[in-house]
């Protein structure tokens, strides 16, 4: 029941090396359970009305993503106000950098914060951004890639350009070696350069 | 050929281009003289006769600017069909989706150099993105627009964005298209940076309005760009700049410059990196503000380190005779508030939402506020800052109160005792939004009685499924109250605990109500079938955690038509659920999302819904996590 975002977070899980029986978990889908008891209770008990009390929400109950429904735009202008001092707040001069008001994961589902990189292109003018969590895979994420920078070079054939990533450690990593899970949780940046610049990186196995 | 998603409620299947004269009763007020003179001249070639009355016909449609009647005089017949689409000045549509943007451009652009369009206002994501619902890169990319448009109104002077997303490369296509353009304003959008930014103000040389509100700007610290001192040297038609949600530092000396160099500013609205020794400087500048975001509304200094004092920025205010609106106090200093006392009796708008100051801190300044028409504050004030409201701001007619602590388990520093109040001393009340965690029928149904003219009700009780604080009901009876009693409503939003009763109260009473919110509400699939059936005007459904099935959506199918749109998540609707309505209802696009399970198979049941009415067929721009059945 949860969004794209929770589906990658499993997916990742899938690839976790853990000690443990296969099959538990240590990290449950509480809102998926959680929110179907109430869901179901509320079924069963619909004939009778007056008494048809919605289910009491479960004991410990699992923050549920947008609610109450106040923008994220709001709830991180708060968060980023109560990491400072208590009012009246301390020293800042004006141009000093502060905490963003927008936080970076306000646009993305609560819990599970997006994985935004920015993604650029040799010869395109403008940066972009896309959340690697949204894609299941390398044929995704380098059809998603070509579509996004199909305006900036259109004229040019896809398969002159290679796509390669930065690392945790800050290496230039050809796209494509690695699971694709491992993938997402490493990469920083990704960089679309012609193929021409980027031998001697990776494995001979190209992204296809 | 008509956008669907334009105001008036029409579904897709009763656009005509024919000449039949039968379209929408409501024009034929309009046949009374004007057809008389002719011999249906849409047929024939334009003789002399017809000629002048297709003249005459654009003089007399220039008077109409509602969507709605356009829309109806537009189908009496194909030379009024014409007439209209030459002369309408602003497109509006709700849904981006709703129709392609190459059609809707050659819709209203017809007439060489673009047409009368001169202003469009677009709107994309659905309202629950607002609330992480929809997860980023979802769609709603201005881009095709901005390129439709850009060749078919080369005119268009006014740009309005919601929900949309806009990169910086839109920006720079906005500013290249659009050489006449004078307001871009963006709500709610993201995509974009200061480089974007850098673009507008360098490049759109006749810009009055820029106003960037609760946007998401795209911004590292190594990236900023300096847009401020982007704008044009000489004096600028600026009017309006609001930018505080822009929260990135700054240029403050090329603000201060721009201010002065901006003889026709009359809204000025900074991000949170202004202090109040700099708010002076610009108020100095502009003493013909009208409406003034202050900023952070304290101190550059340290606490007890001779930072200004308040009667030196009360003098500032009171040189500002003409300020009617107040906002910002992102970090406000409480010991600053009297400063604003000078322009108190003349606000007629307050927002103190960013504000949490108490009530003892409020009660000096609202005690002024005779004239406020618009406050929003947060629940710090608690229900005894709203009483001294009551008490003093007999003329409110849109109240907001935003918790400080936006989680179900928070304490919740107002409850109903507040809302009584509100209700007992704002009778002009028309549009509210309150959250709190305690609330009582009882409360709910003396606001239903005291503000009858009540537009907009929206109670946000945060913990779910609350009852009745006093009584343990639930709270059906107050919602009813309010459909009964409010009869002007048109927008609902309910919460607490709620049986399918509310919701045939709802359907019963709620003839007018036009935008819907519920969640974690209801028993049954016949909630949402009162609801289909009986809130006629219905044209956006919101709905999240409630107990509706496959059959509960399907008791809508008559209707979806007539709605923009429905959105619904994590509630009980299945893939064969979703995939019938899709079958049945070709001019809907039905997006599913959250359909997967752990190894990729497809699982019955769904977790987002997202119906609405469409042109334009399946869109081609939907990311890999959106299924389109």
């Amino acid at each position: 029941m949860e969004g794209g975002v929770g589906y990658a977070d499993n997916c990742l899980k899938a690839t976790e090396l853990r000690l443990g029986l296969p099959g538990t978990s240590s990290d449950d889908h509480h809102l998926r359970g959680k929110k179907r008891a109430a869901a179901d209770d509320n079924n069963a008990s619909a004939a009778d009305e007056h008494d048809a009390v919605e289910a009491a929400p479960p004991a410990a109950k699992a923050q549920v993503v947008g609610w109450p429904p106040v923008r994220s735009y709001r709830k991180s202008c708060f968060q980023a106000a109560a990491a400072k001092t208590s009012k009246p707040t301390a020293v800042t001069t004006t141009n000093k950098v502060d905490e963003p008001i927008i936080s970076k994961n306000s646009a993305a589902p609560a819990p599970a914060a997006a994985s935004l990189v920015k993604v650029s292109m040799d010869g395109a003018p403008y940066l972009r951004k896309i959340d690697l969590r949204m894609y299941k895979g390398y044929r995704e994420l380098r059809e998603a890639l070509e579509a996004m920078f199909s305006g900036a070079a259109a004229e040019v054939n896809p398969s002159e350009f290679a796509i390669t990533y930065q690392d945790k450690d800050g290496d230039l990593m050809l796209v494509g070696d690695v699971p694709f899970d491992m993938f997402t949780s490493t990469c920083k940046k990704l960089r679309i350069m012609k193929r021409s610049e980027a031998t001697g990186l990776g494995s001979p196995r190209q992204m296809n | 050929m008509r956008e669907a998603a334009e105001e008036a409620d029409s579904p897709p299947s009763l656009m005509s281009e024919d000449d039949a004269g039968s379209g929408g009763s409501s024009g034929e007020r309009w046949t009374a003289d004007l057809r008389g003179a002719g011999n249906g001249g849409g047929a024939r070639p334009a003789a002399p006769p017809d000629q002048v009355l297709e003249n005459v016909l654009e003089s007399v449609l220039e008077f109409l600017t509602a969507a709605r009647d356009r829309n109806a005089a537009s189908l009496v017949r194909r030379s009024w069909y014409r007439a209209e689409a030459r002369t309408r000045r602003e497109l509006f549509v709700g849904n981006c989706y709703a129709v392609s943007p190459r059609r809707a451009a050659e819709r209203f652009g017809g007439g060489g150099g673009g047409g009368s369009v001169r202003s469009v206002v677009l709107k994309g994501k659905p309202r629950f993105a607002d609330f992480s619902l929809v997860p980023y890169g979802w769609g709603a990319h201005v881009s095709p627009w901005v390129a439709a448009m850009g060749p078919a109104y080369p005119r268009l002077e006014r740009i309005f964005l919601k929900r949309m997303t806009v990169s910086d490369d839109d920006l720079g296509l906005i500013a290249q298209s659009f050489p006449q353009l004078k307001e871009l304003s963006m709500v709610c959008c993201d995509g974009f940076s200061t480089l974007g930014l850098a673009v507008i103000a360098e490049r759109c040389r006749h810009l009055r309005v820029l106003d960037l509100i609760e946007d998401y700007i795209e911004d590292e610290e190594d990236e900023l760009v300096d847009w401020i001192s982007k704008f044009p040297q000489s004096n600028t038609s600026l009017e309006s700049l609001v930018f505080d949600c822009v929260g990135v530092p700054f240029n403050f000396e090329a603000l201060e410059a721009l201010v002065a160099r901006s003889p026709s500013l009359r809204r000025l609205c900074v991000n949170h990196h202004v202090s109040v020794e700099q708010l002076r400087h610009l108020m100095a500048r502009a003493p013909q503000l009208t409406h003034l975001g202050t900023g952070a509304f304290r101190s550059e200094a340290a606490p007890g380190d001779g930072g200004m004092s308040m009667s030196e920025l009360s003098a500032s205010f009171m040189a500002s005779r003409s300020i009617t609106s107040l906002s910002g106090f992102r970090e406000v200093n409480p010991e600053y508030l009297p400063a604003i006392y000078p322009v108190c009796a003349n606000l007629t708008s307050l927002n103190f939402s960013f504000a949490n100051v108490t009530a003892e801190e409020l009660l000096p300044v609202i005690r002024q506020c005779h004239k406020l028409r618009t406050f929003w504050v947060l629940d710090t004030v608690g229900d005894e800052g709203l009483r001294a409201v009551a008490e003093t701001c007999s003329d409110l007619r849109e109240l907001r109160v935003f918790p400080l602590d936006a989680t179900e388990d928070s304490e919740g520093s107002v409850s109903d005792i507040g809302l009584q109040a509100i209700s007992e001393g704002c009778r002009k009340l028309e549009s509210i939004l309150y959250f709190c965690q305690r609330m009582t029928n009882a409360a709910v149904i003396a606001m239903s009685k005291n503000c009858p003219d009540l537009v907009v009700f929206r109670l946000c009780i945060m913990g779910r499924h609350r009852p009745d604080r006093i009584t343990g009901e639930p709270m059906d009876d107050g919602f009813g109250a309010i459909v009964m009693n409010c009869k002007k409503l048109t927008r609902l939003a309910v919460s607490g605990l709620l049986t399918d009763k509310a919701f045939e109260y709802i359907g019963k009473y709620g003839k007018l109500i036009k935008t819907l919110s519920l969640a974690f509400s209801g028993n049954s699939d016949m909630s949402l079938q009162y609801l289909f059936e009986g809130c006629t005007r219905l044209n956006k459904l919101e709905v999240r955690d409630s107990p509706f099935s496959d059959k509960g959506l399907l008791s809508g199918l008559d209707y979806f038509y007539n709605m923009r749109f429905l959105w619904m998540n994590s509630c009980k609707l299945t893939m064969s659920g979703c995939r019938e309505v899709a079958q049945r209802m070709p001019n809907l696009v039905v997006e599913v999302m959250g359909d997967q399970s752990d190894d990729g198979e497809e699982t019955e049941i769904i977790d987002k819904l997202y119906l609405y009415r469409s042109l334009a067929g399946p869109r081609s721009d939907a990311p890999s996590f959106v299924k389109i059945l």
